[in-house]
């Protein structure tokens, strides 16, 4: 039986459970979000990616109903957002403060949306202790939140936001407070429990490790517009911006002006005493066009002797290591004073390394390691 | 040692000011009426053994057999729990306002509550008979509108003395409830309306519980002085206004039955005793609770 990929972003047929239509939201001056068109599907778990202020959180309330929009529709299952306040929405939210009731029992704060609409007590003692199993809390139940810890803590307000089963999850940056060793922990958990019970979570957060991890697809957002959206994979290896390229992981970006050379390739000339580079790229670029070329350090390789037969290769001086443990960066410099930074694997032990400071380089990269992009 | 010298301060503090005056008047009360500078015997000069031996309890069994003396227990009890409770209903939505008001703004609102503070609390009792007397500012506004014809007898009654107690103790109850309700994170009420809460049952659910401490102490902080108060009823009530401080009063001026006024002051101070101590018991468990 062939695996079929979730994808349902690419597949026309379907139809998303979240639609921004041309929204955008001004406080007073100040335009939190601009014109923004968004689509997010069934089961998905989505992330919001971006520095501060850049609107995320603001889109987020604005999908609980704590906001609404200044102009545009949201819509939700096919129904419009715009009349149906917070408390009337399938949606719930988890905070980023956890915002658990500190007056309530662990067991009661998880029991508290499903006491609105229902009294049927068996069935909301049913519900709770299923909660408790699926987030490992049973021992924790009749304690207060201030009994707990902050994973513990953090598990109950997911617990609690998940007990409504609401349509869609939100998660304001969930995992903030938890330090990394259980944040990555979280963030496994998180993707299981998303698995199981199928709901289509929205998850905000600045830590982009965070957002290509758990996510099926991810937002990256700057000054209230979505800058990218596209899968993890996509985001990384196939950024649209300089933007984009610069805000994922670590990245050069080499700047200059396109010559076409050939078959959907082309000559990058950036510096007066360097050979152009030569990269492809499947948009096209005019002559004398400017551009930017993005490539990841660990796509550039090192060598301490003039590589043979590649097409791409510049000479520098090491001029700072960063040691990752796992990885180390080499940040070259070239003779005309641009940097580059080139990431190998730490294979062997220390002692052994090949490369310290000030020593004479050679970098090279294929013509397909980077991405051209016009902005 | 400079441990033991700090705890001591208090406590020699709380000797000297409180337990020494308090064996005086619980003395005092055992003691009889006398035509006399001071106006009791037995007393320290016919000796300490003399004295001890003619102390006895008919003071406090007279105020017994007295129905005054009861009734005005009872009468305090019920007018300071009313006012306490008139307090809270005025004072929480006031609390509430200053806690939801803009942050650049709390300051002027607090400002407000205390400035009366600044005028002599007399002045400001004696202020209200210039409003409540049936020639009054209220009376003369009520008229000029048109609401009433003939002036309403507000002043010597019950209902003044309410109106003073709450007025007067209404900073003791915002202030507490305000400390409560400004801590109150805002998140917890969008999460109960995110979780089905409409705006009232979130206030009910969450915003009610999470402000309890708050309203305990401003109710203590009210009930307590008010039902001892006696300024208020003596300038502000009628001859009807029955209340243990107005009693405690006559007693020692109008009658200069000293013995019989310690008397009912030593049993005042075992009422206020309860209320004081769960006070305290709250006050310590919110600060266990904090810590």
């Amino acid at each position: 039986m062939p695996e079929t990929i979730f994808a349902p972003w690419d597949s026309p047929e379907e139809t998303p459970l979240i639609r921004f239509q041309n929204v955008t939201k001004r406080f007073g001056d100040f335009v939190a979000i601009d014109d923004l068109t968004l689509d997010i599907f069934e089961r998905e778990f989505f992330a919001l990616l971006g520095p501060s202020g850049c609107g995320k959180t603001t889109m987020m309330r604005m999908l609980a109903g704590f906001e609404d929009p200044t102009e545009g529709t949201i819509t939700v299952a096919g129904q419009d957002m715009a009349q149906v306040p917070a408390n009337k929405r399938a949606v719930n939210m988890m905070f980023q403060s956890y915002a658990l009731f500190p007056h309530l029992s662990v067991w009661d704060n998880i029991a508290f949306g499903l006491r609105r609409e229902t009294k049927d007590k068996a069935a909301i003692s049913a519900r709770v202790d299923e909660m408790l199993r699926l987030t490992r809390l049973e021992k924790f139940a009749r304690r207060k939140p201030h009994q707990i810890s902050g994973g513990q803590r953090q598990r109950v307000a997911l617990a609690r936001s998940l007990a409504k089963a609401p349509k869609l999850l939100l998660l304001d940056e969930p995992l903030g407070a938890l330090d990394k060793k259980l944040r990555q922990e979280t963030q496994f958990e998180l993707m299981d429990i998303q698995e199981k019970t199928g709901t289509t979570f929205v998850i905000v957060t600045h830590d982009q490790e965070e957002a290509m991890t758990v996510a099926s697809r991810v937002a990256v957002m700057d000054e209230g517009r979505v800058m990218q959206v596209a899968t993890p994979e996509d985001i990384y290896e196939a950024p649209n911006s300089v933007y984009v390229a610069d805000f994922i992981g670590d990245v050069n970006i080499i700047s200059g002006t396109a010559a076409p050379d050939g078959d959907s390739r082309f000559a990058i000339t950036w510096a007066a005493d360097q050979p152009p580079i030569l990269a492809k790229s499947d948009i096209g670029f005019n002559t004398g066009q400017s551009c930017h070329l993005a490539i990841r350090p660990e796509k550039v390789a090192i060598h301490a002797e003039q590589p043979e037969g590649k097409k791409n290769a510049v000479r520098g001086k090491v001029l700072d290591i960063a040691y990752l443990g796992n990885l180390s960066t080499y940040h070259v410099e070239l003779p005309n004073g641009t940097i580059i930074k080139a990431q190998t694997a730490n294979t062997r032990r220390i002692a052994r390394r090949d490369f310290t400071w000030e020593d004479e380089v050679w970098l090279s990269w294929t013509t397909s390691a980077g991405v051209l992009l016009a902005q | 040692m400079r441990r033991a010298a700090l705890i001591a301060v208090p406590y020699v503090w709380l000797l000297a000011l409180f337990l020494i005056p308090f064996v005086i008047v619980f003395k005092i009360s055992l003691s009889d009426i006398a035509l006399a500078i001071p106006p009791y015997t037995p007393t320290m000069k016919d000796g300490f053994w003399t004295m001890v031996q003619g102390l006895d309890f008919e003071n406090f069994v007279f105020l017994t057999e007295d129905d005054l003396y009861w009734k005005a227990y009872v009468s305090s009890l019920q007018i300071a729990f009313f006012s306490t409770l008139l307090t809270l209903l005025v004072g929480y939505p006031m609390a509430y306002a200053m806690a939801r008001a803009p942050e650049e703004w709390r300051p002027t609102l607090m400002m407000l509550v205390i400035l009366p503070f600044w005028t002599s609390f007399l002045i400001r009792v004696y202020a209200w008979i210039g409003i409540l007397s049936s020639e009054g500012f209220l009376n003369q506004f009520l008229l000029w509108l048109g609401l009433i014809d003939s002036p309403l007898t507000v002043l010597n009654t019950n209902t003044a003395v309410y109106i003073g107690i709450v007025y007067t103790y209404l900073p003791f109850m915002i202030l507490p409830i305000y400390a409560a309700l400004d801590r109150l994170d805002g998140s917890l009420i969008e999460a109960a309306e995110d979780l089905g809460c409409s705006r009232l049952q979130a206030f009910w659910l969450v915003t009610i519980p999470l402000s309890k401490n708050g309203i305990i102490a401003g109710c203590f902080l009210v009930f307590i002085p008010a039902l001892g108060e006696f300024v208020i009823p003596s300038l502000l009530g009628g001859s009807g206004t029955l209340m243990i401080g107005k009693v405690l009063f006559e007693e020692f001026f109008s009658n200069r039955d000293w013995p019989v006024a310690s008397a009912v002051a030593v049993i005042l101070l075992l009422i206020l005793i309860i209320p004081i101590i769960l006070f305290q018991r709250n006050e310590q468990r919110n600060a266990e609770a904090e810590g």
